[in-house]
């Protein structure tokens, strides 16, 4: 047994405890352990997409216990696709942190690395409780990393934060006690077998826990109503964070994709859980998205409602559940997050070099690097509004033509168009304050003491901004992978057969 | 025994949600406690009641529990202590710093 799965878990989890014995040590031997970890799990992760691009479904049982009874680890496209995300947003965060946000508190690397392992584990694991485990993983350093650098705001914020997470978990919980008091089994691929033969009586209340659990993961993808915490937290978050919390709403729409694929599709009590309204929901999330950009007074408050419009957009892509939609879900899923990595990115090099005025919309002296910001900003900017020529257009495009059979594609389209143009009004306004009306010349001092420490942090954003374009020479590869995984995860019975065995019969006890 | 327990996590569980809704940290940690308290409840009933029953199968006993919702109960015990440690911890400190422990306090500042 290959223990390839395994390791995008125990290298960053190993690493955070050796992080935290070596307290006393320096912070740049601690950026190189760091360093290395990330590193190597990017290489773990290309591995894997490697291995999963062949189509195999390569199952990781701990301890060898055959599921459903012991924990397995799946790594199928969508989950070796999602690790392989993680990993490369883990590199500018990592970067953009050495260029001293690391020493603004405590502990910000060994809390990087827990939220690393988490995020992984939720992308692979096989079982309902293990994903629980793991979110609880990511959201407790998601915790710490929030209010990483302290201040009120931040403390503010990350109060909210973890109380609706709480709230979240104690729902996850429930939901999870009820599918395994009813269904008698939390792993994934035995849900399919499952399912279908829950006795009439039991049917309600799987259905409820299903739904509990659904809202859950809502809830995490910031879904209205449940959205509304978001672009706050995300505002206030310092700048690697910020960039890192990009694939935590994913989190949430993986799961939920995951979770309708394989547990609410092909059965008749469940299959019509998520419709009609998640469509409607995703495009009013759209439309807040939309507005809360609009009324931002930051650009990093911007990008945080332009988080909300992604989701929505994704959202719109597990509602219509075609293998067309979930394939051109999943490519505006990659473009959308590493855009969005960039554009904070941004924000947080805009702010670095403004000095008082920060990344507020407010006319400033003129900033250092203006030309290489501004072209950064603008390539940005076109991309994440989804104009030609970027990745952004491709993707839209794919999310457009593939919802043209759903019952709301007159309304999903319309939004999504008016969504695009208000986007990229909105951030022509921002570069009109940053790079059109520039103020005066920018103080001698300041710049040089800022020329410092700031290369890193440049370099992880032209990283960020070279490897999005690079969607765009590669956009028939990802959308040949992404439309490859949309038919893998709709093959429900293949699954199952991996993870459990193709003839195996599994025992159960009729329980009163 | 039924009806006792699912009256309990159901007045656990009423309690947390009213608690949870107020507008002071404090309450709302107490309010979160409950919950929990609820909930880790409920999933141990998920693997039915029965009394005078081992979790472990042994030779020459009659019925035994279900040992999974024990395993699953210690866990979820486990992260919403320590979930509930650091809500605290940050509640004090946002009372520090905005010398209240109200939700609007600190708004303005």
């Amino acid at each position: 047994m290959s223990h390839l799965p395994i390791l995008p878990i125990v290298i960053p989890l190993t690493t955070a405890a050796i992080l935290l014995t070596l307290h006393g040590v320096d912070i740049a031997k601690k950026r190189i352990v760091a360093m290395v970890s990330v590193l190597s799990v990017i290489v773990v992760a290309v591995i894997m997409l490697g291995e999963a691009r062949q189509g195999i479904i390569t199952v990781y049982r701990l301890g060898d216990w055959p599921a459903p009874y012991g924990i397995v680890l799946v790594q199928d496209r969508l989950s070796a696709l999602m690790v392989a995300l993680t990993a490369a947003l883990a590199l500018p965060v990592l970067m953009l942190a050495k260029a001293g946000w690391d020493t603004c508190g405590r502990h910000f690397h060994a809390f990087l690395q827990l939220q690393l392992a988490g995020l992984n584990g939720a992308f692979l694991t096989g079982d309902l409780f293990n994903l629980f485990v793991f979110f609880e993983i990511l959201l407790l350093a998601s915790y710490a990393l929030l209010v990483h650098g302290g201040g009120l705001e931040r403390t503010r914020a990350g109060l909210a934060y973890v109380i609706i997470n709480l709230a979240g978990s104690a729902l996850f919980l429930v939901a999870l006690g009820l599918i395994y008091g009813t269904l008698g089994t939390l792993n994934m691929a035995d849900l399919i077998e499952v399912l279908p033969n829950v006795p009439a009586a039991d049917q309600p209340l799987a259905r409820t826990a299903l739904a509990l659990i659904v809202s859950v993961f809502l809830l995490k993808a910031a879904l209205v109503p449940l959205g509304f915490w978001l672009p706050h937290v995300y505002t206030a978050a310092s700048g690697p964070v910020a960039v890192l919390f990009v694939i935590m709403t994913k989190v949430g729409i993986y799961a939920l994709l995951r979770l309708s694929t394989i547990g609410l599709a092909g059965t008749s009590y469940t299959a019509d859980l998520l419709q009609p309204w998640l469509a409607w929901l995703s495009i009013a999330t759209i439309i807040l998205g939309t507005i809360g950009a609009l009324a931002a007074s930051r650009l990093a408050g911007v990008v945080a409602n332009l988080v909300l419009v992604s989701s929505g957009t994704l959202l719109l892509g597990v509602a219509a559940a075609t293998p067309e939609a979930i394939a051109a879900m999943l490519t505006y899923l990659v473009h959308t997050v590493v855009w969005t990595a960039a554009l904070f990115l941004l924000a947080d090099a805009i702010a670095d070099e403004r000095g008082a005025a920060a990344d507020t919309l407010e006319k400033a002296s003129r900033m250092h690097s203006f030309v290489g910001l501004g072209a950064a900003y603008l390539i940005a900017a076109v991309a994440i509004s989804g104009a030609p020529p970027l990745s952004g257009f491709i993707a839209k495009l794919m999310v457009l033509r593939s919802l043209h059979d759903t019952a709301s594609w007159v309304w999903a389209w319309s939004v999504l168009l008016i969504s695009g143009f208000i986007t990229a009004l909105v951030l022509a306004r921002a570069a009109s304050a940053y790079f059109w009306e520039p103020g005066k010349e920018p103080e001698k001092t300041a710049t040089e003491t800022l020329a410092l420490h700031t290369t890193s942090s440049r370099q992880a954003l032209w990283i960020t901004v070279i490897a999005a374009l690079m969607l765009v020479p590669f956009a028939p590869t990802l959308a040949g992978y992404t439309s490859a995984t949309a038919d893998q995860i709709l093959q429900r019975e293949d699954y199952r057969a991996a993870v459990i065995g193709p003839h195996t019969t599994v025992d159960r006890e009729r329980r009163p | 025994m039924e009806l006792v327990v699912s009256l309990g996590i159901g007045l656990l569980a009423a309690c947390g949600i009213f608690l949870i809704l107020r507008p002071t940290s404090f309450s709302v940690v107490l309010g979160l406690t409950l919950l929990s308290y609820a909930v880790n409840a409920l999933i141990f009933v998920g693997g039915r009641l029965t009394a005078k029953s081992p979790p472990l199968v042994k030779a020459g006993t009659e019925g035994h529990a279900d040992p999974l919702p024990q395993a699953l109960v210690l866990t979820a015990i486990v992260i919403g202590f320590g979930m509930t440690a650091y809500l605290v911890a940050l509640a004090l400190r946002a009372k520090a710093d905005s010398s209240s422990d109200h939700v609007d306090a600190g708004g303005k500042q």
